[in-house]
């Protein structure tokens, strides 16, 4: 083999200039794909990051028809108490689970004493709020990082828009599920940014507030927001925790609630999804070119190796032998280029970050581009190429090992 | 008993709806250690002869045996490793793999036909590059070689599997008069030293006078057979 080898690599050499323009040619692939990669990797998980960090977290649950009616945040849809017990149980149960934080929402009325508009409430603990979404406390563009009773954060463009300010005091006022109205007054202890932009209109009270104002003699929650310890396990988390769940709560058939990743609940997903789609694309061309030139180089090696192929075949070289030289150089040239591909690819993510590139993401000033790629993303793309290239040199060297002899000696 | 024996053998080509018969139904036997030629005008049949004794084409009728095998019966494979094991090619471009050293092409047939040790192979490849004299060129390409050089190497890589037949077409129409005489003298002591038969088609008279039994060909038929004093 180590002899084929040797003559494969010597015939790639033969033809110096070619063999630099194919692999150059998957070259420029390679670095394309590791770069955009790196890069739309690096805006995914910023952006994951940001929805799911600071607002979602990575996993909910909820009773089962909330989701469908999320936003009018419908109060006879939440969690009771001995529900809210079991599934604390079952969360405490399941090792890979950080933080979860009970919530309690609701629409209300936000009052300044002269004029009030809409707003939408979370009823929170603050320090397992904060825990289960870290970069809640980041959002908070003035005033304290902690949030007592009696005290609301409310969002910025509300605030600018009824002239508050932190210490101001403000009311609010809510329906509850029996159709009575009830107020309390609140201190503005910090003003929030919104995550996604424009438009947010999510404050934060405490959850003994919102069960005060809703007038719950046991309090009910709408959701529970849970963090993983490791976000790359979610799906096998989430399978856990839902089979745990189902376990705990099914009955008869029924599954009384319902449990959602971080993707069903926010149309940012669709993003993502883009950014995989375009990635898969990328990937396709990237097969597409590493298979159109090969292809041709191998066509145009067995081409002007005909009497050559003639000679070995009439010594006695076995078919399975002409097949494996070919198939080599094609095995050689996707090597050669995914090394230097991913080399050069590797140095350009290194001097993007260097450039510290940053960009904005909804209200989100100058987040910092952190290209990187995954070790499994890299050996993938070494991967594709490598059999691509291969696939590619099979067809020229199956014609190769199938020639009569005495056709490839007489060619011209 | 012969090394190569055929009976009535014929091979014909199509091309499109015609047929054309390149050999008309020829018998004859060669014997082990021969010094052999089959002579005749161009198209008379000598490389397509060569070809079907070389395992390279089968015959469209009649039975060709060389080496106590019947080369029509081998599919792809087996005359592959038929070839490897007992034929050896000396052609008239030498044919030598131009990304390998003299050396290499020489033991390029045990590597890939034979898989000889390393330890066999060296002792080989020495011993056939000395009696080619080509040992003080062995690690030259064959683009660094002359026309007689590219030759010998070609005679050696042809002899290193010590093949019971060396089939050689035309093996001295690129060499020069005094290369010629040389390349002959060599296959004739090779020959003498390890019984090996050498079969040629060649116009060559320098060759045909040193041949021991020369084959007449003419449209595809064997005209006549003439040994020793016999020979024109």
């Amino acid at each position: 083999m180590m002899d084929l080898y040797k003559i494969a690599l010597r015939n790639l050499l033969r033809y110096k200039r070619r063999t630099l323009l194919t692999a150059s040619l998957i070259t420029i692939g390679v670095v394309f794909v590791l770069v955009f990669m790196a890069v739309s990797g690096s805006f995914k998980a910023m952006m994951i990051g940001q929805i799911t960090d600071a607002m979602l977290g990575h996993i909910q649950i909820h009773k089962k028809g909330y989701v469908a009616s999320i936003d009018n945040l419908p109060l006879n849809l939440n969690l009771k108490a001995p529900a809210i017990t079991r599934i604390e149980e079952a969360l405490r149960q399941q090792k890979d689970i950080e933080a979860y934080s009970p919530r309690l929402k609701f629409g209300g009325l936000f009052s300044n004493f002269n004029e009030s508009t809409n707003i939408r409430l979370n009823g929170v603990y603050p320090d397992r709020e904060f825990k289960t979404v870290p970069l809640l406390t980041a959002r908070i563009a003035s005033g304290k990082k902690t949030l007592g009773k009696g005290e609301i954060f409310i969002p910025s463009l509300l605030a600018k828009g009824m002239k508050v300010k932190v210490g101001d005091p403000v009311v609010i006022v809510a329906t509850n599920k029996d159709g009575s109205v009830n107020g309390k007054p609140f201190v503005v202890a910090g003003i929030l940014e919104s995550v996604t932009g424009p438009g947010g209109r999510d404050g934060y009270i405490h959850i003994e507030d919102a069960a005060e104002v809703l007038r719950m003699p046991e309090l009910e929650i709408s959701e529970v927001a849970i963090r993983l310890k490791d976000f790359d396990r979610l799906q096998s988390t989430f399978q856990e925790l839902e089979k745990r769940l189902a376990m705990e709560f099914e009955k008869d058939g029924k599954f009384p609630l319902e449990i959602h990743t971080w993707e069903g609940l926010t149309p940012f997903f669709n993003i993502a999804r883009m950014l995989d789609i375009m990635t898969f694309f990328i990937k396709l061309m990237l097969v597409a070119l590493v298979l159109i030139s090969v292809l041709n180089v191998m066509i145009m090696a067995v081409y002007e190796r005909i009497r050559e192929i003639g000679t070995m075949a009439a010594i006695g070289t076995p078919p399975g032998k002409i097949l494996a030289l070919f198939m080599l150089e094609g095995f050689s040239l996707g090597v050669l280029g995914t090394l230097i591909g991913c080399g050069v690819g590797m140095l350009l993510i290194f001097i993007l970050n260097l450039a510290h590139i940053t960009f904005n993401f909804g209200q989100q000033q100058g987040l910092l581009l952190e290209a990187s790629i995954r070790p499994g993303a890299l050996l993938s793309i070494c991967g594709i190429v490598i059999i691509v290239s291969v696939l590619a040199s099979l067809q020229p060297a199956f014609k190769a090992s199938r020639m009569e002899p005495i056709t490839a000696l007489r060619h011209v | 008993m012969s090394l190569v024996v055929a009976e009535a053998i014929t091979k014909d080509y199509r091309t499109g709806d015609i047929t054309i018969r390149a050999i008309g139904g020829i018998s004859f036997a060669i014997d082990t250690a021969s010094f052999v030629s089959f002579i005749g005008p161009s198209g008379s049949g000598k490389t397509t002869l060569l070809n079907l004794i070389g395992c390279l084409d089968a015959p469209t009728s009649g039975r060709l045996t060389v080496a106590g095998t019947d080369v029509g019966t081998l599919d792809r494979r087996q005359g592959a490793a038929f070839r490897g094991t007992n034929i050896g090619f000396i052609f008239q471009d030498f044919n030598l793999l131009p990304v390998l050293t003299a050396y290499e092409n020489i033991e390029y047939p045990l590597i890939m036909v034979q898989k000889v040790p390393p330890e066999e192979r060296r002792r080989r490849v020495t011993a056939l590059l000395t009696t080619v004299g080509m040992a003080d060129q062995a690690n030259k390409r064959p683009d660094q070689l002359s026309g007689g050089q590219k030759q010998r190497v070609a005679i050696a890589r042809a002899l290193v599997t010590d093949p019971k037949i060396v089939l050689a077409d035309e093996p001295t129409a690129n060499l020069d008069s005094h290369t010629a005489h040389t390349v002959i003298e060599l296959m004739k002591k090779i020959r003498d030293e390890r019984r090996t038969t050498f079969i040629f088609s060649t116009h060559d008279q320098k060759l045909v006078g040193e041949v021991e039994v020369l084959f007449t060909l003419e449209d595809g038929l064997l005209k006549g057979r003439s040994s020793g004093e016999d020979k024109p």
